[in-house]
């Protein structure tokens, strides 16, 4: 009988123990993301807002802690054109790609067939070469004595009559650059899409635009949001295609901060311009992922 | 589904179908009557399904024509066909729920007002309850009555089922089987059902075709063609049959006498579609009768000698192998209608049937060897 009972004892104790080691495990596993978490983000934000509040000393670059909201309108009313215009040029560019990439993300997981894996590679092949380096490449490129400007010309559509310093070089710059954001997601969303229910709608008396828009588009969509949002939220921050392909009248919301912190050395102003774009960006896409959950972005 | 239309016949002509080198379908030419229950059948790669793709219009014909009554169609694109599918895997739209997945074709076609149509249909297939969940949230058999419903809601001149039941288990199976049988009674819209599943078109069809390599074997009524195959593939594929090559030996009063293994088998005039010297003598399993040896065999019956090397009992009946004196390997099934008495593994034995029930078969141009030695049963 002794060793029944011991048994018995023993195997009622195990699943707890069991159970508390998984869920130690579980919380293990989450540490190192929550560390990186703390050390690069939270931290950061918290100081980034604590900056935002801080009063001028009167020496240059040297701040005292303080609670200073002035610090926010001054920044809206300084650079609020410059939320606008950076919203519309990473608005621009974020459906720019969308139109450039949907095509290719389709032609690649419907045709791609074996040369997929290839095709993929070579959409992500530019980024292999430094972002700085290939919008400097398109200075050379859209160069006012260069081919491509000179074919618009020729053509006269161009209303300033140069593509360089515009904001269609800035526009241009943000789709080229973010592009694989935007056709990587979109393939995912399209090669889980079973062709036969392609064949189903046309079997079902859609024609080929109908099947796209009653089936192939809303079963893409999640694919729609991510890239859309991977492109948009980097965008909208750049600066380096504003500061490279633009003038002085294309800034976007990016060179305002990088010019605050760097040149002028007024952290406060530069933290509390971070400050509002994040939050813009996070009600803007707060909104937009709600739509999206629902049928109205269909 | 209130207009009654006229439900017309659907015509293949010569259609062929080239990938490459490879001919899929060859040149086949066929008429489904308006209203029948069709069963293509074959093993897979025969064909069948690319047939089936052909008349729904999502695959072109290299040559021929397809037609329905005497309007042309073979040029006709797929969303223009008044036919309709039910796929294989279902294809089921997973965003749209079960209402809007089966009211589809009917918005597609501008029609307004779906509401009272959608659920007649969904009554038909008792899945009213679950008009608003999403193609997911149901079992294989729900998700396979609402492809049927979605496809058959638009009224088709034909209803093209691609194994639609594949999925299911076997008890499901059945009960499907009886299902679309019932609907297609109820809707008298022609349905071409293809299948690889015998015992499926033969419970399912009015008229079964079986297709090998392209083309069609045999068509006709299935207790037809199960009784009477004119072919080694038909003889083999539906059902199991006993193949035994031999040599015409003479003729009888409305008979003809085959010899073969030293034995002399009888087959009806009616019966024997062998038309030179080289005859297949076929016999169903079923058929035939086992017997210890020695026993007494009713005069007229055609008898081979053997011993009994595999029995296995099937609960309805037993399935005996045995082997005859030159090696060759015969199958028998007897109905457990007595119990034990059952012949034992090593029994020598006499395996005898009725000579009314063996068909001739054209064994010119096949090797006696590779008619019998593959004993092959699909089942």
């Amino acid at each position: 009988m002794p060793p029944l009972i011991s048994t018995s004892a023993s195997a009622s104790a195990t699943p707890p123990q069991v159970a508390a080691r998984k869920a130690r495990t579980g919380y293990l596993l989450l540490l190192p993301g929550m560390g990186w978490l703390a050390v690069f983000f939270a931290i950061p934000f918290v100081t980034l807002i604590i900056t935002s509040l801080q009063v001028p000393t009167g020496a240059s670059g040297v701040y005292a802690p303080g609670f200073d909201i002035a610090n926010y309108g001054e920044a809206i009313s300084q650079y609020g054109n410059l939320y606008v215009r950076s919203f519309i040029y990473a608005g621009l560019a974020t459906l720019f790609a969308l139109i450039i990439a949907y095509p290719l993300a389709y032609f690649i997981a419907f045709r791609g067939g074996q040369w997929k894996g290839l095709l993929l590679v070579l959409v992500i092949a530019p980024t292999f070469a430094s972002f700085l380096l290939r919008t400097y490449a398109w200075r050379t490129i859209l160069a006012d004595e260069g081919p491509v400007t000179g074919f618009f010309n020729a053509l006269g559509v161009l209303p300033e009559g140069r593509i360089l310093s515009t904001s269609i070089a800035v526009i241009a710059g943000l789709t080229y650059n973010f592009l694989p954001f935007m056709i990587l997601p979109l393939f995912a969303a399209l090669d889980k899409l079973d062709p036969r229910l392609i064949e189903a709608s046309n079997d079902l008396y859609a024609s080929p635009v109908t099947t796209f828009r009653k089936v192939v588009w809303p079963l893409s969509l999640p694919g729609v949001v991510a890239g859309t949002l991977l492109t948009f939220i980097p965008a909208s921050g750049d600066y380096i295609n504003a500061q490279l392909l633009g003038s002085i009248t294309t800034r976007m919301i990016g060179s305002a901060i990088q010019v605050n912190f760097i040149q002028f050395r007024d952290y406060p102003i530069a933290s509390a311009l971070s400050v509002i774009l994040m939050f813009i960006i996070l009600i803007i896409v707060s909104i937009y992922i709600r739509r999206s959950g629902t049928e109205d972005l269909v | 589904m209130a207009e009654s239309r006229k439900v017309e016949d659907l015509h293949l002509q010569n259609l062929t179908k080239r990938f490459g080198d490879f001919i899929a379908v060859d040149d086949l030419t066929l008429t489904i009557p308006a209203g029948s229950f069709f069963a293509l059948l074959g093993p897979s790669g025969c064909g069948k399904t690319t047939t089936l793709r052909m008349v729904a219009g999502l695959e072109d014909p290299s040559e021929g024509l397809i037609s329905i009554g005497d309007r042309d169609v073979t040029g006709l694109r797929a969303f223009k066909r008044p036919v309709n599918t039910v796929f294989q895997s279902y294809a089921l739209f997973p965003h749209l729920d079960i209402f809007e997945n089966v009211a589809f074709g009917l918005r597609r076609r501008g029609i307004k007002n779906v509401t009272p149509t959608v659920e007649a249909m969904l009554d038909l297939v008792e899945l009213t309850p679950m008009a608003r969940r999403k193609p997911k949230q149901l079992s294989g058999g729900q998700q396979q009555r609402v492809a049927v419903a979605r496809a058959l809601i638009n009224e088709p001149d034909v209803l093209l089922l691609d194994e639609p039941l594949g999925a299911l288990d076997l008890k499901l199976r059945r009960q499907m089987q009886i299902e679309l049988k019932r609907i297609q009674m109820e809707v008298g819209t022609t349905f071409v059902h293809v299948t690889h599943d015998q015992e499926e078109a033969m419970t399912m069809a009015d008229t079964v075709a079986v297709m090998n390599e392209g083309r069609i074997e045999q068509m006709g009524d299935p207790a037809d063609i199960y009784e009477l195959p004119t072919t080694v593939f038909v003889a083999r594929f539906l059902g199991q049959s006993n193949l035994f090559a031999g040599q015409r030996a003479g003729a009888g009063a409305d008979s003809v006498k085959v010899s073969a293994h030293g034995h002399e088998f009888s087959i009806p005039n009616s019966r024997n579609n062998a038309p030179g010297a080289n005859v297949i003598v076929g016999v169903r399993p079923e058929k035939m009768t086992i017997v210890d040896a020695g026993d007494p065999i009713p005069d007229g019956h055609d008898r081979i000698a053997g011993r009994t090397v595999d029995v296995s009992y099937t609960g309805v009946s037993t399935q005996y192998l045995v082997q005859t004196s030159w090696g060759e390997e015969i199958t028998v099934f007897e109905q457990n209608t007595v119990v034990g008495d059952r012949s034992r593994v090593g029994d020598s034995v006499e395996v005898h049937w009725a000579p009314d029930h063996a068909f001739g078969l054209d064994g010119s141009g096949l090797a006696p060897a590779a008619v019998e030695s593959e004993s092959v049963s699909v089942s």
